[in-house]
């Protein structure tokens, strides 16, 4: 264990807070009994949301397509549950607007079995037969962002996946959904992690895991069959170990070029409840409509890492685990680092939502802000190596444009600035708004110079 | 289903927070200045905590009078940044020194010093040396009259030019010692290094006893509340030029006398190390201690003055926005440094 722990690779820089995965990490995943409604947002995942295809009145079944895929950037959107289709409709969705949902009411009788339970072949089809059956199966990175899979698994024209990466880093504090998969499904991580090298032509896979998580190691060393090239790689226990440019960066030693993706640095970086998903998929048919959930914080009753049918309210969830505590004021999609507030118990869990946090007044104390010292410890945390000092007086300004200068839009908002900074000051908070507010810029810059061509076309005709 | 909702506070991420604040590194450079306020007043009697607390005082209430005169709780004072400023000043002063220049040293680093520039974390000098330079233009001769220790003044080591009234002579034997650097330069005599290392020498508050201040410095480096790069470059960039002095003419002192002479030690771990003053990138600190430890034996060595440590520091103190500039990092995933094209 020793020789693990001196051997764990690292990003430069970073933070680290305290884990607090205590209270759930030894509990095995248990499943949530259904609830009596599912809400399915068509904005799941990261691109265009999905199209339904069923009508209000009909009886759908677990595992049935609901909604269809809006693109190629888009993914199908499946019955979290057999019951009959009650509306669809504008339902809170977790980003804080209201968003169209099917909303389907359980069967209390249903035994809830699945609609279709074959395993899929993956081992005839070619790679983009694949990549369309990973389509259709609705998968998104289940680490938190629910980008589109099969986005990620099409190698573009001229580049090449050398290697793979599983992500089982899980730095966000609490969080133990991925821990608990490695412990309890290593079977269909491994079969997730063949079919991924298998899509994108990859020779080899890494595997990522934080040394807080030794038993994981030793299972998946002991699982590992030797004919799948994975080398498992203990990471030291960093916040923000699990970001994709600072886990190539930890495993492999590249940087990912700003502005450019991972497959440019021939490394395709995919979560570990990602790979497990698919290898339920391709396993027994199983398309994307649970996942796992950490239910923790010091606000929740029963903490435990469940296994939750998308849609399911917040609510429900809560209910389940024994209710909150009198003094919860702050509730979380994800983690505490990355995560997004909840305003309403309505909301249901979407593909992406890896933790459910309920944090109590101590943890969601306002803190009184000071003149920045200088201190630089935020220019030591930060992990793409942005000066944090600077662009928040330049933010405090509103001078936006010299922010750009100073490379805000490679900020990837991990938070470890406002972490680290002793007077309190907001740093990562208003990088978010200077960066939307720069992003619509370029759009009006944009929508401008295509209209000045319209017209200088039309002139000149 | 029927559910007991509560209220929610709605704010972005991060949630978490490493619990240290500014008043918390403040009030830890005080306990680590604790082992130095000590020797002083071992070595100097009432006198010393006299002239810290005249110094404490004049830049507490001042940050207060012009911050508004909040009630206690709303004031900045809280931030402890003033009472640090009051300590450090006073560290840099003799102890005979009469108590009221000691109060206006403290009104003056703090005004000028640092609320003219907009209040801590926007001023570009490091305020007590600003309050020093200041005594030490105003008043040269009580700035460089270093009493001898203790056994020199009266009850409890008060000496009697600290009760002067302000503006007027005060006529006082007190017996006075010259420090270890000017006899140096204007004795050409040398001072054995245990005395320089215990502080038994004359000098002022602070600069006598080296091994108190590093003392302290290591707490604050272990903690991490101070940038270890600065003392660190500027011991060695001081060690040295003098080295290389000594080298090419034997009567200059060598590298180790001035490592632990006058006010280096505690210029270079309590005054440059002001993250304010300071440039940022960790480049940036080692050029800036590079060229403070270069200019205070310089300045040693070749100005009218025995001592250099704190003109050096004000100096680099100017430099600190154009080395930050230079020094800005390398953003991940780019080939150049920032402000230098990509």
């Amino acid at each position: 264990m020793i020789e693990r722990l001196q051997h764990a690779r690292t990003f430069r820089h970073g933070v680290h807070p305290g884990t607090f995965k205590e209270q759930t990490a030894d509990q095995l995943i248990e499943r949530m009994p259904f609830p009596t409604e599912v809400v399915l947002h068509l904005r799941q995942h990261l691109g265009a949301p999905s199209k339904p295809v069923v009508r209000v009145g009909e009886r759908v079944f677990r595992g049935q397509l609901v909604a269809e895929a809006g693109g190629f950037v888009s993914v199908p959107l499946h019955a979290s549950a057999t019951g009959v289709v009650t509306a669809i409709e504008k339902r809170r969705h977790p980003a804080g607007n209201m968003s169209e949902a099917i909303v389907i009411a359980v069967d209390p009788n249903s035994p809830q079995a699945l609609y279709e339970d074959a395993p899929h072949d993956w081992e005839t089809p070619s790679r983009d037969e694949l990549v369309r059956a990973i389509q259709a199966g609705g998968f998104v990175g289940l680490g938190g962002a629910a980008f589109p899979t099969h986005v990620k698994l099409s190698v573009p024209e001229g580049k090449r996946a050398e290697w793979v990466l599983i992500n089982g880093a899980e730095c966000e504090p609490y969080l133990t959904t991925d821990h608990r998969l490695m412990l309890e499904s290593a079977d269909s991580i491994i079969l997730g992690i063949r079919i991924t090298m298998k899509v994108l032509g990859a020779h080899k896979a890494f595997f990522g895991i934080e040394n807080n998580k030794l038993d994981a190691i030793q299972a998946l060393r002991d699982k590992i069959p030797a004919d799948l090239h994975c080398e498992i790689v203990p990471l030291e226990t960093k916040y923000p170990q699990g970001a994709e440019k600072m886990l190539i960066t930890a495993v492999l030693s590249r940087e990912v070029p700003s502005g450019r993706l991972p497959i440019d640095v021939e490394v395709v970086v995919n979560n570990v409840g990602t790979v497990a998903a698919m290898g339920d998929f391709f396993g027994y048919g199983q398309p994307l409509i649970e996942r796992v959930v950490t239910v923790s914080g010091p606000g929740v009753h029963n903490p435990s890492t469940l296994l939750i049918p998308l849609g399911t309210k917040l609510s429900d969830v809560l209910a389940h685990c024994g209710g909150v505590t009198g003094d919860t004021n702050q509730i979380l999609f994800g983690g505490p680092m990355m995560g997004a507030p909840q305003y309403h118990m309505d909301v249901p869990v979407l593909k992406g939502t890896s933790g459910i946090l309920c944090l109590t007044h101590a943890e969601a104390a306002v803190r009184k802000e000071y003149a920045c010292i200088r201190c630089s410890s935020c220019l030591d945390a930060c992990p793409v190596y942005l000066n944090p000092s600077i662009l928040g007086q330049l933010a405090r300004t509103g001078n936006y444009e010299s922010m750009r200068g100073l490379h805000l839009m490679d900020c990837m908002e991990c938070g470890s600035c406002s972490y680290v900074c002793p007077s309190n000051i907001p740093l990562v908070q208003r990088f978010r708004v200077a960066k939307a507010l720069l992003r619509e810029e370029d759009a009006r810059q944009k929508d401008k110079e295509r209209e000045e061509a319209a017209r200088a076309k039309a002139v000149a005709s | 289903m029927s559910y007991q909702a509560p209220h929610l506070i709605l704010a972005t991420s991060p949630f978490l927070k490493r619990p240290v604040d500014t008043p918390m590194i403040m009030r830890h450079v005080l306990y680590a200045l604790a082992p130095a306020v000590a020797a002083a007043t071992w070595f100097f009697g009432l006198s010393a905590l006299a002239v810290i607390l005249a110094c404490v005082l004049g830049c507490v209430l001042t940050e207060w009078f012009f911050k508004g005169r909040r009630p206690l709780a709303e004031s900045t004072i809280l931030d402890g940044s003033a009472a640090v400023t009051g300590v450090l000043l006073a560290l840099t002063l003799p102890p005979g020194l009469p108590l009221w220049m000691s109060f206006l040293g403290g009104v003056v680093a703090v005004v000028f010093g640092k609320l003219v520039f907009g209040g801590l974390g926007h001023n570009i000098f490091n305020p007590s040396l600003v309050g020093r330079a200041f005594l030490q233009a105003s008043f040269p001769v009580a700035l460089t009259t270093w009493s001898a220790q203790r056994g020199a003044g009266g009850t409890f080591g008060l000496q009697a030019s600290n009760l002067a009234l302000p503006f007027l002579h005060a006529h006082v034997d007190a017996v006075t010692a010259a420090t270890p650097l000017a006899r140096m330069k204007f004795e050409a005599t040398t001072t054995p290094l245990h005395n320089l290392l215990v502080g038994s020498t004359a000098g002022s508050l602070g600069e006598t006893s080296a091994v108190m201040i590093l003392l302290g410095g290591a707490y604050l480096a272990y903690r991490r509340f101070l940038n270890w790069r600065i003392p660190l470059g500027i011991f060695a960039s001081a060690y040295l030029v003098a080295t290389l002095l000594h080298a090419v003419n034997p009567s200059y002192p060598d590298g180790t006398f001035h490592l632990f002479s006058g006010g280096l030690a505690l210029g270079a771990v309590f005054m440059a190390t002001d993250p304010v003053t300071s440039p940022v990138t960790p480049r940036g600190a080692w050029l800036f201690a590079a060229g403070t430890g270069a200019l205070v034996v310089i300045i040693r060595q070749f100005s009218g003055l025995p001592e250099g440590v704190m003109y050096s520091i004000l100096l680099m103190n100017g430099f600190t926005p154009l080395i930050d500039r230079v020094t800005q990092p390398r953003t991940y995933g780019t080939k150049r440094r920032l402000g230098r094209g990509n």
